[in-house]
């Protein structure tokens, strides 16, 4: 059981994402992280899925979502050598004083932006691996994240292959 | 310029609808105006479920796309069931659900429901339409995507004013495209030589063939296959008639009430070929156990199914017919399996099923009576249950698309409106309901349809006053409880006359022949109440989760 980021390119067409999802629920996966958005091609979009299953559980859901005529293409990305991102939104409790300042060094080892800045807090924005997104939450807790907003994840093959539409 | 509801008609016809079964209601108004003065037939049945049952077995008997058509709301979630079915058994139909008018979608309105989104699982695709201008070529998508690759239903839902509004209908290319949608039709050739390789070389080979063969019109690649080389085969529930019944290589049905013969072939084969089937649980019993010493070769069109119940060794994606002819030309005649078959001789001998003549009424005795008095000259179309394995056991089949059932969801109240369908596509042959007294009440309100429009379906209800394959179920595993399965006698006889249909109750084996006889010689529909032995049970057996060479009722192991 390992994760698998699957990258599908569909119709941009209404009901897909309820299509492809509800084929999920069906056959008994969590979806660990969507994201969907348009792509190079027009009139399709490419969705994100991170699923947690052994291969042959994988494999399977992949060849189901294949047969979506709505679907053009299904790639698992874990095969091959990718770079994924999230991207996240914290507003995090920071007074002015001692807090914030801390709170702003911590961004800027994590290359975190910091977007807006209240009078009682500020709002980081920071894109990276899980992995990072999860460190810099957890060392945010202790001034307190009052609200955290996070993406699903998103990968791309390195190199030159791409995920195109010739199926 | 021409409102939606005649392009969707004129669509119909230009695609090669002749029928369509269907209910009227508030929505599809405009539609029933435009089918009010076109050459359409349309046959109005008296509950949306037989609508979807009676294109489904339309489409089973003739290979072509079956068409029903309901209103939106509690007329397209009757049409549910059906859709499913026609789901499992991958059959090729095309639903058509009024909606409520666009402005109106998502308001609760009257009548409405989310049929789209109801019928997602069970559809192949389905489409909510949004314009007068998209009609036809949806409904050339719809049957397009319906009848070809692995087929399955289509739904169509279309607003009222869709149908009302006002569009060009604008001539469509011949050819339909979908990026997403490209069946594999012919099988890669380094497989298809792979697999020839391990025919050669096999000493027990065995060949599993499902629906898909029939789906995809292979039944004579499959017996020039078997007959060429010496291969005997056994058929799925929905395989039934590829083969003729009586060919020596025939060995009946696998899996849980197939025959012992053809479960212990499964079970020391040394290379199974799987064609056009799916190694479903009521087939395979115990998955780890099944075909335990074979190589498998799995032929089918959608790759979804290889490698998804069961490890393969030579997938080929692709259509049966044209994966076989290509086998074909690579085999030569081959006489190697001689002593394989010498075995499988011996357990047919020796395993035959049974039929039991003891004066007393069984339904065995009544399905081989029929079978041979029609000499395998008509559709069987069954229910679900006893009466369903006792027809496939019995019958002797001679003709692929002549027997017609619910396999994957088993629904019962199936046979009566799929047979109306079937007829409408084999008007030439006789068409039989093999009933039980349980299913038949689950759409005899069909009867008012077959009545109105001398529908000649003959219906032989195997009445034993039970549910009778579940009561099976709680004679063998819950100690005789027969917890709910018990049916009042009902005069199936009187229901019938009240319709205007004729029938015959039977109670005695010497009145069989006359009653086949007396339904094949009256014209129009006709009922059969056989009141059989009660407690009469379907053997041999598999139990659930048993390998298939552990059954019930079979002979003892020589």
């Amino acid at each position: 059981m390992k994760p698998h980021t699957l990258s599908v390119l569909v119709e941009n067409r209404p009901g897909v994402l309820s299509r492809v999802t509800g084929l999920f629920s069906r056959r008994g996966f969590n979806i660990e992280s969507l994201a969907v958005g348009t792509c190079e091609e027009p009139g399709m979009s490419r969705i994100t899925i991170v699923v947690i299953g052994d291969d042959a559980k994988v494999e399977q859901v992949m060849k189901q979502l294949h047969k979506l005529i709505d679907v053009i293409k299904v790639s698992d990305l874990t095969e091959n050598e990718r770079v994924e991102r999230e991207l996240a939104l914290i507003k995090v409790s920071a007074e002015p004083g001692t807090s914030r300042a801390e709170v702003m060094q911590i961004a800027q080892i994590f290359r975190a932006q910091i977007i807006d800045v209240g009078s009682k807090t500020v709002i980081l924005e920071v894109t990276g691996d899980t992995d990072k997104i999860d460190a810099l939450e957890n060392l945010l807790r202790q001034f307190g994240v009052k609200e955290l907003v996070r993406t699903g994840r998103i990968g791309i093959l390195r190199g030159s292959k791409v995920v195109g539409s010739s199926k | 310029m021409k409102p939606g509801a005649k392009i969707l008609v004129e669509s119909l016809q230009r695609e090669g609808t002749e029928i369509i079964f269907g209910y009227p209601g508030g929505v599809v108004l405009p539609i029933y105006d435009e089918l009010y003065d076109s050459p359409l037939r349309h046959i109005l049945v008296r509950h949306e479920q037989a609508a979807a049952h009676a294109a489904d077995g339309y489409a089973r008997a003739s290979g072509r796309v079956g068409v029903c058509l309901a209103t939106s709301g509690p007329g397209a979630c009757n049409l549910v069931t059906g859709i499913a079915t026609a789901y499992m058994d991958s059959a090729a139909i095309v639903a058509i659900t009024g909606q409520v008018p666009t402005n109106l979608l998502g308001n609760d309105a009257f009548q409405e429901s989310d049929i789209t989104g109801i019928t997602m699982p069970i559809t192949k695709h389905n489409y909510l339409l949004k314009s007068a201008g998209d009609i036809s070529r949806v409904i050339r998508e719809a049957f397009y995507i319906a009848g070809t690759g692995r087929k399955g239903p289509v739904l169509i839902d279309i607003p009222k004013d869709v149908s009302t509004g006002l569009a060009e209908d604008t001539p469509l290319p011949e050819k339909v495209t979908l990026r997403g949608y490209n069946p594999t039709y012919k099988g890669h050739k380094r497989q298809i030589d792979k697999a020839v390789e391990l025919i050669v070389h096999a000493e027990r080979p065995l060949i599993y063939a499902g629906g898909g063969v029939i789906a995809s019109d292979a039944s004579h690649e499959l017996v020039s296959l078997a007959t060429l080389l010496g291969i005997p085969i056994t058929t799925t529930l929905m395989g039934i008639g590829c083969i003729p019944c009586d060919h020596p290589l025939n060995l009946g049905m696998l899996g849980m009430h197939g025959t012992e013969y053809a479960n212990f072939a499964v079970m020391e084969s040394d290379l199974l070929l799987a064609i056009g089937a799916r190694f479903d649980d009521r087939v395979t019993g115990k998955i780890d156990t099944f075909a335990p010493h074979a190589k498998i070769v799995h032929i089918d069109i959608d790759p979804a199914e290889i490698g998804k119940n069961k490890r393969i060794d030579v997938p080929i994606v692709g259509d049966v017919k044209a994966v076989l002819q290509d086998m074909l030309s690579g085999l030569k005649k081959n006489t190697a399996y001689e002593p394989w078959l010498k075995k499988i001789k011996h357990w047919r001998q020796h395993h035959p099923l049974r039929v039991k003549d003891d004066g007393r009424l069984h339904p065995q005795q009544i399905i081989r009576a029929l079978s041979e008095l029609v000499k395998g000259e008509a559709v069987i179309v069954s229910e679900v249950g006893q009466n369903q394995m006792w027809t496939a056991q019995h019958f002797c089949f001679r003709h692929p698309r002549t027997w017609i059932t619910s396999g994957g969801l088993g629904t019962m109240g199936y046979g009566f409106p799929a047979a109306m369908g079937a007829h409408f596509a084999r008007p030439d042959v006789p068409v039989f309901d093999i009933a039980g007294d349980g299913s038949i009440q689950m759409n005899i309100q069909e009867m008012g349809t077959v009545a109105a429009n001398k529908i000649p379906v003959k219906v032989a209800i195997l009445n034993n006053m039970y549910l009778g394959m579940v009561r099976q179920w709680q004679e063998l595993f819950f100690d005789r409880r027969y917890s709910y399965t018990e049916l009042p006698s009902v005069d199936f006889v009187k229901i019938a006359n009240a319709y205007g249909i004729d029938g015959m109750r039977v109670d005695s084996p010497d009145e069989v022949l006359p009653a086949l006889k007396a339904s094949l010689d009256c014209d129009g529909p006709f009922v059969m109440d056989f009141r059989i032995e009660r407690e009469e049970n379907v053997f041999p057996m598999v139990p659930a989760g048993a390998a298939i060479n552990e059954m019930i009722g079979g002979h003892p192991r020589s």
